[in-house]
């Protein structure tokens, strides 16, 4: 192991930067992090063992203590158990003999639950050993099964087990005028940085991550940096580097454009990033890539590869003196990665935790350098625009929404997949082009979104009305809303960084509470708790994770408050915790079975 | 039937600490007395609550027949209050949470030092213990805490006297505390 | 001509690159507060200091102060709300005053103190935390500790080490140590350090000193902490 670990820690230039680069090729050598490893890495890399520790501890696909050979890991994203997941998680777990969380005795597999993999087009879904199960049903996980039990290589595995489908069905403005590696940036070229600058600006080109920050303002305060403040080194009157970040850590349960457009449209997407670098003045850009679309890997690797063949990345791009690059950084299973400022603690190696803002990452980002951080479908946008012009970009869309807008469409629908829309396309249309019916609701952007009721379906995607990242799962009227909040809410706490007291605390209450009612325990007084636990943790936490984490309850509660009363008891208090089964070891450890040996849950049901 | 306020005490999981604390406002018992009568408490000896006023709980819920008591208190009384550390957050009792029962139960009746005829106690009469103390707020619902370990003698006489004269009861700085 | 920010109505003066917590506390006014430490690079994690800057949430200690602010902190809503924070961090700990050596000059609880905090208010975790009591003066008690990160920034800040770290995600943040064994007798921690004595609470404490003095005689037995912080917590002008 000592060999393996030097050599690895010197492909990686001994860097601490590419600590999670070096831990995931440990982990998937060794299943897991071995603490002999960890002590080499803090000597090579100059780093206390705690850095490595914290590290190996706050990134879901790491761990300290060793997982299966085949490490089966389960989506459970509500798409998922709308697909039946449940079940099928217990037919895999019989199959093979482990529990779910556990470690065959062998060692052989283990098998857990993971937040969304960005396959609910696809699902169910699940991972094995870091790469896409798709479409899983009983006759894949009969052949799954026996795969382990013979302990096959991955390689041998048949390929259609890990087919993942583009599921690309409507294309826009962007996905139907794609442009040819190289276009935009000749385009940039010819019209001059500055004039490109105020392309992006004019054309209305707002973040797509979903916050929906201007992006031409972002990266001209990027370019204008903190040179003038009296904190940078007047006496070299140096500039200082810059650096440009592609968030594809798309962790919002149901998105998954950004598979797609990595997949299917990646020179576009590396184009734009190249773009922004020749216009803020960067020369060394990231994608970071979420975990979980390891699969993509290779293949965007080759991309770059032929573009730096082409002359479009690297030392004297297009012959024009601008030199760039790009490189690709793997995350290791953590929402919070997708906050601009956790994404940029991550790619230096350390745990995912928001930064203090200000300063913002436009001036003090990456290595405390000017940062552009922008989502996957922004740098598109920013592509197609700098060959196609702001009035191209601009002409669609509304008021304050500009083009269009990629979503990712699953839940209840003959046609789960990808789809362009032109900002102000009402839910209605979207619902009529993807084939649902009888629906109940839908859930915009993700759990930190929106859900609204059949009766909102007039209104709009747009930034003005319902913002989105592009998630937009569908319900019909056979599911139960408290299904999806209790799995929304569960995702929040688990995906919780524990920075600040709020969230850390707050989403696990808020999960304890709800859980309470849903399951039956709750009385008038709950709900009005849950409410105020919600509120505090929205208006308290630190970073976007918290402030939204309440949301699945709020826009529930808000829209169908019989819902939840129709869950409480008449009674004025009930226990939030099961009284007898509190009793059960005092029970079997007395030898008892009495009627004084059980209690009810609450006094009305003595009477 | 007189015009008295009634109230009831017990102690659950706990010490009779804050029961002590209770006496401690001395002299002011009498002038209390005036306006105060006990249902059940250590003082009257009654068995079971009846209708009152405020129900004082110290203590956690750590067995089954606290739940009962627990329940009866609140039933009975229109005002109940949790007096003390433990009935607030479980106090030293709860220092038991972090062990799992079946360890506790064997250290006492089967496998600790000195133990002999090993067996674990399982006459009916007997309460059984929860597998955690619990605070009294996590299983009825409480319309009072008075912190303190225990409370002082001027917690209970501010609280009582704002109660018994119509105020909404409040505690200055100075009568917080959780020790 | 200094610059201005009011808060609640006052008036006050503030300086280039002081945060909201530094122009209040040079002012004379108190903003509750747990993880911040005037001698440490602010953290903003306990969320005990959040303030209404123009109608908006902030963190007082990490936020700058900049001409025109409009700060309410001592206001009853941010009251209740940072009473529900501390509440938050009672029943995700475990702390039982009555037994802790730390009590009467414990900064969690004087500040829970001085929010009238009566009751812990939701339901308890009761998570199983150790105690690691392995180095000669020194002990942690885990149950204790509400992940400020004094002592980690104290260790690398003034004693030049690099001691503590918080481990872990979400609820299962955990204070760590820097030795092969995970023990803190194995780290090169000393009794003298900083790092030693900066803790808010009784998770880190220095041992054979506990309970020497009396009840009665304690920091917050007669003196709010407003009173004590504003007292003894003095803004470095030095950097």
């Amino acid at each position: 192991m000592r060999r393996f670990i030097q050599d690895l820690a010197e492909e990686n230039h001994n860097q601490a930067t590419h600590l999670l680069q070096i831990l995931r090729a440990i982990q998937t050598r060794y299943h897991y992090v071995p603490m002999d490893a960890i002590e080499q890495l803090a000597g090579l890399l100059h780093i206390p063992r705690t850095q490595i520790i914290s590290v190996v501890e706050f990134y879901s696909f790491f761990h300290l203590n060793p997982r299966g050979q085949y490490e089966l890991l389960i989506s459970d994203s509500i798409t998922d158990h709308m697909l039946g997941k449940i079940n099928l998680t217990g037919y895999l777990a019989k199959q093979l003999n482990v529990a779910v969380g556990a470690v065959r005795e062998d060692g052989v597999v283990s098998l857990d639950n993971t937040s969304c993999t960005g396959m609910c087009d696809q699902g169910p879904a699940g991972l094995v050993n870091g790469y896409p199960l798709t479409r899983l049903d009983q006759p894949r996980i009969d052949r799954i099964a026996d795969l382990i039990n013979q302990q096959r290589p991955l390689n041998e595995w048949p390929r259609e087990l890990f087919q993942v489908n583009d599921n690309l069905i409507k294309s826009g403005l962007l996905l139907g005028h794609t442009i040819a590696p190289g276009e935009a940036l000749e385009a940039t070229f010819k019209r001059g940085f500055q004039q490109t600058l105020a392309e992006i600006n004019q054309s209305g080109l707002r973040g797509r991550g979903g916050a929906g920050y201007t992006t031409g303002l972002k990266w001209h305060l990027c370019y204008e940096g903190p040179e003038e403040d009296a904190f940078c080194d007047i006496a070299t009157q140096k500039r200082q580097p810059r650096y440009v970040i592609c968030n594809a850590d798309e962790g919002e349960p149901g998105t998954f454009k950004d598979r797609v457009l990595l997949n299917s449209f990646a020179h576009q997407v590396f184009e734009g990033m190249t773009v922004c670098a020749a216009i803020i003045d960067a020369t060394h850009g990231f994608l970071y890539l979420r975990g979980e679309y390891l699969f993509l890997y290779d293949k965007l690797q080759t991309i770059l590869g032929e573009r730096r063949q082409a002359g479009l990345l690297g030392n004297n791009i297009l012959g024009q003196g601008f030199d760039f690059d790009i490189e690709i950084r793997l995350g290791a299973g953590a929402y919070i990665c997708g906050e601009e400022s956790a994404l940029i603690e991550s790619l230096e190696g350390k745990m995912g935790i928001p930064r203090n803002r200000p300063p913002y990452p436009v001036t003090q980002g990456y290595l405390g350098k000017p940062t552009v951080v922008n989502n996957v479908e922004t740098f598109l946008a920013a592509a197609g625009i700098a060959v196609y012009g702001s009035d191209w970009f601009a002409s669609v869309g509304t008021e304050k929404s500009k083009g269009t807008k990629i979503l990712s469409i699953s839940g209840d629908c003959s046609q789960p997949g990808i789809y362009e829309y032109l900002f102000g396309t009402t839910i209605q249309a979207i619902l009529n082009d993807c084939g649902a019916a009888d629906v109940l609701g839908v859930q915009v952007g993700g759990p930190s979104g929106t859900f609204i009721s059949s009766q909102e379906l007039n209104r709009k995607l747009a930034f003005e009305d319902l913002a989105t990242g592009g998630s937009f799962i569908i319900f019909n009227n056979t599911r139960n809303i408290l299904d999806a909040v209790h799995n929304f809410t569960h995702f929040f706490a688990h995906e919780s960084c524990g920075f600040c007291t709020p969230c850390r605390v707050g989403t696990s209450l808020l999960k304890k509470q709800l859980d309470k009612i849903v399951e039956g325990h709750g009385s008038a007084g709950d709900v009005v708790a849950l409410e105020e636990l919600c509120q505090l943790v929205k208006n308290h936490s630190h970073c976007g994770l918290g402030q939204t984490a309440a949301n699945p309850i709020l826009t529930t509660l808000e829209r169908y408050p019989e819902i939840y009363q129709s869950q409480l008891k008449k009674i004025s208090y009930e226990p939030g915790f099961d009284l007898d089964g509190a009793l059960e070891t005092a029970r079997r450890m007395a030898n008892r079975n009495d009627a004084g040996a059980h209690l009810a849950q609450t006094a009305e049901d003595h009477e | 039937m007189t015009n008295k306020i009634r109230v009831a005490t017990t102690s659950l999981a706990g010490c009779f600490g804050c029961h002590m604390s209770f006496l401690d406002l001395d002299e002011r018992l009498v002038q209390l007395a005036e306006v105060v009568e006990f249902d059940r408490s250590p003082i009257t000896d009654i068995k079971h609550c009846t209708n009152c006023d405020i129900g004082l709980i110290e203590g956690g819920v750590c067995n089954s027949e606290n739940v009962h008591v627990l329940r009866e208190f609140r039933k009975n009384c229109k005002i109940l209050v949790a007096v003390g550390a433990c009935a607030i957050n479980g106090g030293l009792p709860a220092l038991r949470n972090f062990i799992p029962l079946e360890e506790c139960l064997a250290e006492a009746y089967l496998d600790g030092i000195g133990v002999e005829n090993p067996q674990i106690p399982s006459d009916p009469e007997l309460p059984l213990l929860l597998d955690k103390v619990y605070p009294i707020h996590e299983v009825v619902k409480i319309d009072y805490f008075l912190p303190g370990c225990p409370p002082s003698a001027d917690v209970f006489w501010k609280f009582l006297s704002d109660l018994i004269e119509g105020r909404d009861p409040s505690l200055p700085y100075e009568l917080v505390h959780y020790d | 001509m200094s610059k201005t920010i009011t808060i609640d109505g006052r008036t006050i003066p503030f300086e280039e690159g002081q945060t909201i917590m530094e122009a209040a506390t040079a002012a004379g006014i108190y903003i509750p507060h747990l993880c911040h430490h005037p001698e440490y690079t602010p953290h903003g994690s306990c969320k005990l200091c959040t303030v209404k800057v123009n109608g908006r949430v902030c963190s007082a200690c990490t936020f700058p102060a900049m001409e025109g602010q409009d700060v309410l902190n001592d206001t009853k809503e941010l009251r209740d709300d940072r009473r529900k924070i501390t509440q938050m961090l009672f029943v995700e700990g475990n702390h039982l005053c009555p037994g802790c050596e730390k009590s009467g000059n414990c900064r969690l609880q004087a500040v829970a103190y001085y929010l009238n905090m009566l009751d812990n208010h939701f339901p308890h975790f009761y998570a199983k935390r150790e105690i690691d009591a392995s180095h000669p003066d020194v002990m942690i008690d885990h149950n204790r500790c509400i992940f400020c990160t004094l002592c980690v920034r104290a260790s690398q800040q003034k004693d030049g080490k690099d001691v503590f770290a918080i481990s872990g995600r979400g609820i299962n943040k955990h204070l760590i140590v820097n030795a092969q064994s995970g023990l803190l007798k194995d780290t090169n921690l000393e009794v003298a350090d900083e790092a030693a004595h900066i803790c808010p609470t009784g998770a880190i404490l220095i041992k054979r000193t506990g309970f020497q003095v009396p009840i009665g005689q304690r920091i917050y037995d007669h003196q709010e902490i407003d009173q004590v912080s504003l007292e003894t917590e003095h803004p470095r002008h030095d950097e």
